[in-house]
């Protein structure tokens, strides 16, 4: 984690609050697909980051799009330190 | 005797020799025959003792997820340490067991109860907490009520009943029940150690991972580490069951062999087709490898850990396949239903394994419940999607010939396809 000095910002995406609305994936197609029930998945990156996606600086803002138009209000950027 | 620099006071009495240790004070344990056989523990607050001791003693926490009891108290106390406003720690004690094949929980909080509230009292002194919870299933209520009203040192503990579903002994799941009595897991950005019940530090641990805690504040790490070897130092509680067994719980030294556990349990290997090590979210190891030990080290090439210490058989005439896919609906039908990967993919991923199990199908279907259990990993709020997609493609693995089999419409093990 110290190596990095870019951007360590993710996508946090809340399974309890999700219903698979897709917009998500229209605004950030690059990191998110849908699966066959319409719920988010992370296109690249390990299993384990599918919760919190790393977030590439220059997605950001489309990221933050995501985030304020997800009508389940089921996404959040988490800034980590 | 001086307690300066420890967090607990030195113990005269002396300790238990051999593996038996969570049960040496025997059945059914009242506060004088736990005295008598281990000594009484005087907590002592804040000293720097325990925390090295369990350091030293390399236990790793017995719920499931292995995790280090030491790096799991730091963490509790970095964030006590961190806040700009003060907010003392809470420790709550799970005893939910929600796995149906274990009954070690269970067992010990009938038999050595005192062990788990020295436990308890050790570590929330450890970490300056102020409120301790004792979560227990409905059956081990009782035996809890009679031991904390047996002591003076148990009133600021507090017993919570645990509902009896397979993911209400999850940690936030745990701390949402006693916080707004829903055992469902919530959404987490931040550790329970960092913000938890009530946004206090939080430290929720197996009640099996407390009573050694109270055996290493008496005896130190290096008697835990006398049996058991490197990262699986100690003894754990396990639960044999399955194959016509009668359930069993046995404490065993961190580096027995499973074939060593099972006859110790009385079952002959040679009626055992495979083991499902762990629990429901576990992995199966078939009859010719049960010569692995049951620790985190030797279980990782299989994909597997000792997890909560279940050791489920499967009889020579039974099918694994059948078996796996019968958990694997209880399974979806344990969802909690508010994450829709796991919602609507475990029910599939059921449906799947049916239809692998019952003969009717084809190669496509081991294909797509593979691909169906990847895509559901890291895809919830717990890790209840991880878990029943890894014990599927642990059964793909370990069953791959019956696999085959039932797909060209034979199974090698009943006569039922």
């Amino acid at each position: 984690m110290s190596a990095a000095k870019k951007s360590t910002s993710v996508l946090h995406i809340d399974w309890t609050k999700c219903d698979g609305r897709g917009l998500c994936a229209e605004l950030v197609p690059d990191l998110l697909g849908r699966d066959q029930w319409g719920y988010p998945i992370a296109l690249k990156g390990s299993p384990s980051a599918r919760s919190d996606i790393p977030l590439p600086s220059q997605r950001m803002d489309a990221a933050t799009d995501a985030v304020r138009l997800c009508p389940v209000l089921a996404l959040k950027i988490v800034r980590a330190s | 005797m001086t307690a300066t620099g420890s967090g607990t006071v030195p113990n005269p009495t002396s300790a238990p020799e051999g593996p038996v240790r969570l049960f040496a004070a025997g059945a059914d344990a009242g506060y004088s025959a736990h005295r008598e056989t281990y000594g009484h523990l005087e907590i002592v607050k804040g000293g720097p003792g325990l925390r090295a001791e369990l350091e030293r003693s390399g236990l790793e926490g017995r719920g499931g997820a292995g995790f280090s009891t030491a790096r799991k108290i730091d963490a509790a106390r970095q964030s006590v340490s961190d806040r700009m406003f003060p907010a003392s720690a809470v420790v709550i004690a799970n005893g939910a067991e929600g796995e149906p094949r274990s009954i070690k929980d269970s067992t010990l909080l009938r038999h050595s109860p005192h062990l788990v509230i020295d436990g308890l009292l050790a570590t929330a002194a450890l970490v300056g907490a102020s409120r301790m919870y004792l979560y227990s299933s409905p059956e081990s209520l009782g035996a809890l009520r009679s031991a904390l009203a047996e002591r003076r040192d148990t009133r600021r503990i507090t017993l919570v009943q645990a509902k009896e579903t397979f993911i209400s002994g999850e940690a936030s799941a745990v701390v949402n029940a006693i916080e707004n009595g829903i055992a469902l897991p919530t959404d987490r950005t931040v550790r329970l150690t960092t913000s938890g019940l009530r946004a206090r530090p939080t430290l929720v641990h197996n009640v099996e991972t407390l009573a050694h805690v109270a055996l290493i504040a008496r005896f130190g790490g290096d008697w835990f580490r006398s049996e058991g070897v490197g990262g699986d130092a100690g003894t754990r509680l396990v639960t044999v069951s399955g194959a016509g067994q009668r359930e069993r719980v046995l404490e065993v030294p961190g580096d027995a062999r499973i074939s060593d556990i099972l006859e110790a349990a009385g079952v002959s290997t040679s009626v055992v087709s495979a083991v499902l090590v762990g629990g429901y979210h576990g992995t199966w190891i078939p009859a010719d490898d049960l010569s692995v030990v049951l620790s985190k080290a030797a279980l990782a090439p299989y994909g597997g850990r000792p997890g909560a210490g279940v050791l489920f058989l499967l009889a020579r005439d039974e099918c694994g396949l059948q078996v796996t896919a019968s958990i694997t609906r209880y399974l979806a039908e344990e969802s909690a239903g508010q994450c829709g990967p796991c919602l609507y993919g475990l029910d599939a991923l059921a449906t799947l394994m049916e239809r692998i199990a019952s003969g009717r199908g084809d190669h496509g279907l081991r294909r797509e419940a593979e691909r169906l259990g990847l895509s559901l990993i890291g895809r919830g709020s717990c890790h209840h999607p991880d878990g029943t997609a890894g014990l599927v493609q642990s059964a793909l693995s370990a069953f791959a010939s019956d696999v085959e089999a039932h797909l060209t419409g034979r199974c090698r093990r009943t006569a039922r396809v």
